[in-house]
């Protein structure tokens, strides 16, 4: 019976692949997201462990909370105790900080996003710490040079001796000599950063830490253990630092980018899962479908002999084998989509480091798994289908599958399934007082039943809705176009569960375009209703900050009236990590905000100890003006502050800080402050004379950019629209998947109607006629998947704004347009294989077929 | 088996489809013993209710009332898997459409009923029945690759090869050209010659229905004559005077 099944299944290579294309998609973007993400950590883990191979134990600033990118420089003078400690063989400590170099263009040299780094170097100091290695010239040993890495070298057209440009921490142009050219490890580039290396005490001075160091590289003599020399380093170590050996410092620096990157696994991973539930409907429908049509090959199998059980495990075995070769299929598909995927990364900014692609074991085991495990699943209800064929069907024409047993409580179970998917929606939307992760969770989980709720119910509602949708067919198309419509409406089920899968993709297609829309909506409105300047600063690329300096060189040149700047640091107070904001004076006013206690100047008289909250956190600290809060930053300094004003902030973006200081006490707290933005207000505000002055300024500070307001909101909106296109690209996925479940119904449905079709043909339909059948049901079919999904869409942007808040709510419609018209656009493009094999039927063998 | 008994009887079959007024009464109270080691032949105009009758006969309908007795075992109370089990070891079918599976060869349809019941082959024997429906030389080919009745020979050897208590056959010329038809025809009471095959065919052509020992005939679901064997313008003879023979 097993080979019996195998046989069939392998007879039949067209439905076969048909119903594999569903799950391949799905299994493709699984097993593609973890060969990149293991790809772009293997490659993270490369570069740290290259830095640590010579170091037994390396040692760091500790922050209080958060993360390393907050950790504290520390003081130099334990480089001196730790090299006179017993167990010490040789130490070298260094500094580093953001520096990017100037290309001839006058802008800073970025390498698809990857950062900018600045290493400090001991010139004649031992260089085993060391992973750079000098291919060209000397180390910097001097206030005037600089080395650079290979890559940047060569991207500069610069060779040792030339002059080049360099910036701090964003800040204005220096130049100095290049004195030599770095490899990293053995590779001419660290992942496409650009590397900027000076000797330690021009580091130092550069990077605004001098007499500090911000890591120290030990060796241990012959015979010490790691354990021994961890803890005699231990013991000198001042406060807020920490050592750890070196393969524990290459695993901490690989979690750090491996924290962000498991969030654009999960990201991934989710939209993989989404392609593979819509795949699930496919298979669903594909084998109800062709289990209906071998009703009487599986009652002949009755009839000699076969039980009720045997058949079903047919079934369910052809849903085991198409999964285990879709999935096999999707696995490979994966590396090439992984290729593809990091080509998306670079095109969207963000260079990765790559080594060999890294094709895990666990990689190839959760992708068959998941394929075979959902065509599996999906194969149950048609296999119970198939079950109920009597074996009387065998003599019997055109047999009908008997309803099952509960066929009758269907519509009941259906609507239950709604009511229920509604409930955790209402939960997971309205239920303030539960976790937002538990909200989201319910929230997930209401939303994938409601998809199958829908998808229950949509039998009952499809004839009504293919009648309507399909009008336009009946006046288009003519005769064809009539049939068309008839023949979407005489299975309402089965339209109704190809739409099904349409619907799941539209719908998220939907959410998605609401929800970014109302977020371009809340940008927009919020700078144009709160920011009063005239220009914008930032730095180029808008999301890094930007040095204070700039701000302080255009306040020194006059050019602008007032010129006002904020910063953003973390901090904690209560317990609770918050947003810490710095502001200048001067953006009391050209920052216009709605107080619950205080007014707009009350930005500019916050003193050495003032403190501006948000209504959010006065309420849940029980804060009024003039309540005491005490302030931790990262590095462990810690500020007592007293309330003096509350800010209701808007629904979306928050200008401010949940806390905010002055500036000048920011400046005090944080090491190497910088600007997130600075507003501007010129004399005789916006005009071409303004921004030329405002640019000339700023023509030696090569990462400062200035926009005026509507620049600025245009390119706020278009960060947006980026991650918009993004989505768009991976729910096109189940887009894609659930237009092959249109074509797989399609091929099936001209299969079944054969001598229809020769009938058809001989009375006279042509050709192009009954083309245009197969394209009309199709788009009818896409169009009821739209009329379903669209309307979800939108529901599911509403509530999901709500739980997100500061989502407001607005219906994008020329975009919902757009997807009417890519749904049929989809019904097109999916009818264009079924209806050349209907075309081309032989009128002749159609009519004998039997 | 009772080799001296009958090998399927039924006693007043009934069977009504459908409700109320459009309920129609295919059999009207039919008994009927089959004896074994015969072909016997159920002959009647279309509707008179012969492929209900041997539907219920074979276990694939159920009756509305009355009872059917396949080799001793009462069929018409089975669940299911019960009738499963009879159908693997005493009920053979041939299809007036064949019935094979496109995607098996014919050795492997021929070969089908064991493998669903998963029973060893009798080489001897399945080499034996291939070589009297003349396919020996056709095994590897797909029914698509196959004439008509060859297909229809690879049924008949597909009804035997479990070596079946009895064969229902429906139909069995009636997709069929002439010549074929008179060798499939010839292939059944060869088989009840040779084997001693009880065979029960149900067809509404005369030139079959002459193979048989025995022909039963039926009208508007009544048994209305019982007879052995006749030739075919005998039972063109009696076909058209039916109406006469039914009871008032």
């Amino acid at each position: 019976m097993i080979r019996v099944t195998l046989k069939d299944l392998l007879g039949r290579k067209l439905r076969l692949l048909l119903t594999s294309l569903a799950v391949v998609m799905g299994v493709a973007m699984v097993s593609g997201t973890f060969v990149l993400t293991d790809t772009i950590n293997a490659g993270f883990h490369a570069i740290f462990a290259v830095a640590y191979t010579n170091s037994n134990a390396v040692v760091t600033g500790k922050a209080v909370f958060g993360g390393s990118a907050d950790a504290p420089s520390f003081p130099a003078s334990t480089l001196t105790r730790i090299e006179k400690l017993p167990g010490v063989a040789a130490a070298a400590g260094g500094v580093e900080a953001a520096a990017q170099f100037v290309g001839a263009n006058g802008k800073v040299v970025a390498h698809g996003g990857a950062p900018g780094l600045g290493f400090s170097v001991d010139p004649d100091g031992d260089q085993r710490f060391n992973p750079l290695k000098l291919v060209a010239g000397s180390w910097p040993s001097s206030s005037d040079e600089v080395a650079m890495d290979a890559n940047t070298a060569d991207s500069l057209h610069v060779r040792v001796g030339d002059r080049v440009g360099v910036i701090v921490s964003g800040g204005s142009e220096h130049r100095y000599t290049l004195s030599g050219v770095a490899d990293y490890g053995n590779s001419t580039s660290l992942g496409g950063a650009t590397i900027a290396i000076f000797d330690l005490a021009t580091a130092q001075k550069l990077f605004d830490k001098p007499g500090e160091l911000d890591e120290i590289d030990v060796a241990a003599k012959p015979g010490v253990s790691n354990a021994k020399l961890l803890s005699q380093i231990q013991s000198v170590l001042p406060p807020h630092t920490q050592v750890r050996t070196g393969q524990q410092q290459t695993q901490a620096s690989v979690n750090n980018f491996g924290s962000i990157l498991s969030i654009v696994r999960y990201v991934l991973l989710a939209f993989g899962g989404i392609a593979l539930f819509v795949g699930s409907f496919v298979i669903a429908n594909t084998l109800s479908i062709t289990v209906a049509q071998r009703a009487r090959e599986f009652a002949t199998l009755r009839t000699m002999g076969a039980s009720s059980r045997q058949v079903r495990w047919a079934v369910v075995l052809e849903g085991f084998v198409t999964g285990l070769f879709a999935s096999t299929i999707g696995l490979f598909v994966g590396l090439g989509l992984a290729k593809g995927l990091e080509a998306l990364f670079r095109a969207a900014g963000v260079t990765v480091p790559v080594t060999a692609l890294v094709f895990a074991t666990r990689t190839v085991i959760v992708s068959l798994a998941a394929g075979t495990i959902v065509t599996l699943v999906a194969s149950l209800w048609p296999a119970l289908r198939a079950t109920r064929v009597p074996p009387i069907a065998a003599v019997r024409e055109g047999a009908v599958l008997p309803p099952s047993r509960l066929a009758r409580f269907g519509p009941a179970v259906a609507l239950v399934v709604c009511a229920l998917a509604l409930a955790l929606l209402c939960i997971g939307g309205f239920v303030d007082a539960l976790a937002t992760g538990v909200r989201f969770l319910f929230a997930g989980v209401g939303v994938l039943g409601l998809f199958v709720g829908v998808a229950m119910v949509a039998p009952s509602i499809a004839r009504p809705l293919a009648f309507v949708l399909g009008w336009p067919a009946t006046r288009i198309g003519g005769v064809a176009g009539s049939l068309a419509r008839s023949n979407a409406m005489r299975n309402p089920a089965r339209t109704a569960s190809t739409a099904a899968a349409l619907m799941i993709g539209l719908a998220l297609v939907t959410a998605v375009a609401v929800l970014a829309q109302g977020l371009r909506a809340s940008v927009v409105g919020s700078v144009t209703s709160e920011f009063r300047g005239d220009y914008v600063l930032t730095s180029e690329n808008g999301f890094t900050p930007t040095s204070i300096s700039s701000a302080d060189a255009l306040r020194k040149a006059g050019v602008a009236t007032v010129v006002a700047g904020e910063r953003a640091g973390d901090g904690r107070a209560f317990g609770q990590t918050i947003q810490v904001a710095g502001l200048d004076p001067g953006l009391s006013s050209l920052l216009l905000l709605r107080w619950k206690h205080g007014t707009n100047a009350s930005m500019a008289t916050l003193g050495r100890d003032g403190a501006i909250i948000d209504t959010g956190f006065a309420k849940s600290h029980h804060l009024v003006v003039g309540s005491p809060i005490e302030l931790e930053t990262p590095a462990g300094r810690t500020i007592k502050l007293t309330v003096s004003a509350v800010f209701s902030p808007p629904e979306a973006e928050d200008p401010l800080g949940t806390v905010s200081i002055s500036s000048r006490t920011f400046d005090s707290l944080y090491a190497n402050p910088q600007n997130v933005f600075a507003l501007i207000a010129t004399p005789g505000g916006v005009s071409t004379a303004n921004t030329a002055r405002l640019n000339k300024v700023l023509s030696s500070f090569p990462d400062a950019k200035i926009q005026t307001e509507h620049q600025f909101i245009n390119s706020q909106e278009q960060g947006v629209n980026g991650i918009l296109d993004l989505l768009y690209i991976l729910l096109g996925l189940s887009i894609i998947v659930s237009l092959f479940g249109i074509v797989n119904t399609l091929v099936l449905t001209v299969f079944e109607r054969t001598r229809e079709l020769g009938m058809l043909r001989a009375v006279g339909m042509t050709r192009r006629q009954t083309r245009r059948m197969i394209r009309h049901e199709a788009v009818v079919t896409a169009l009821l998947g739209a009329t379903l999904g669209i309307p979800i869409g939108v529901g599911l942007a509403a509530l999901f704004g709500h739980v997100l808040k500061g989502i407001p709510f607005s219906v994008p419609w020329g975009t919902i347009v757009v997807f009417v018209l890519a749904a049929i656009l989809v019904g097109l493009l999916a009818a264009i294989f079924p209806a050349r094999r209907a075309s081309r039927l032989n009128i002749l063998n159609a009519l004998q077929y039997e | 088996m009772n080799a001296a008994g009958a090998v399927v009887s039924a006693v007043d079959l009934t069977r009504r489809f459908g409700e109320g007024d459009t309920a129609v009464e295919a059999l009207r109270g039919v008994s009927l013993e089959i004896e074994p080691a015969e072909l016997t032949a159920v002959m009647g105009p279309s509707g008179s209710g012969k492929s209900t009758l041997m539907h219920i006969l074979a276990g694939l309908d159920k009756p509305t009332s009355g009872t059917v007795t396949i080799a001793g075992e009462s069929i018409t109370s089975m669940d299911d898997n019960a009738l499963t089990h009879l159908r693997r070891k005493h009920i053979g079918f041939v299809f007036q459409f064949y019935n094979l599976l496109p995607m098996l060869t014919a050795e492997e349809n021929i070969k089908l009923p064991l493998s669903v019941a998963g029973q060893k082959v009798d080489q001897a024997w399945f080499d034996e029945l291939t070589t009297k429906v003349g396919l020996a030389d056709r095994l590897k080919h797909r029914p698509a690759e196959l004439s008509g009745g060859q297909q229809q020979r690879v049924a008949v050897a597909r009804s035997l090869v479990a070596k079946p208590t009895v064969v229902f056959a429906d139909e069995p010329t009636g997709n069929l050209d002439t010549k074929s038809s008179a060798e499939i025809l010839a292939l059944l009471r060869d088989m009840t010659a040779a084997y001693g095959q009880t065979i029960v065919m149900v067809t509404h052509d005369p030139r079959a229905a002459a193979v048989a020992a025995r022909i039963v005939y039926l009208l508007d679901g009544r048994i209305v004559l019982d007879s052995r064997g006749a030739s075919e313008a005998e039972i063109l003879k009696t076909m058209n005077e039916l109406d006469t023979l039914a009871p008032t």
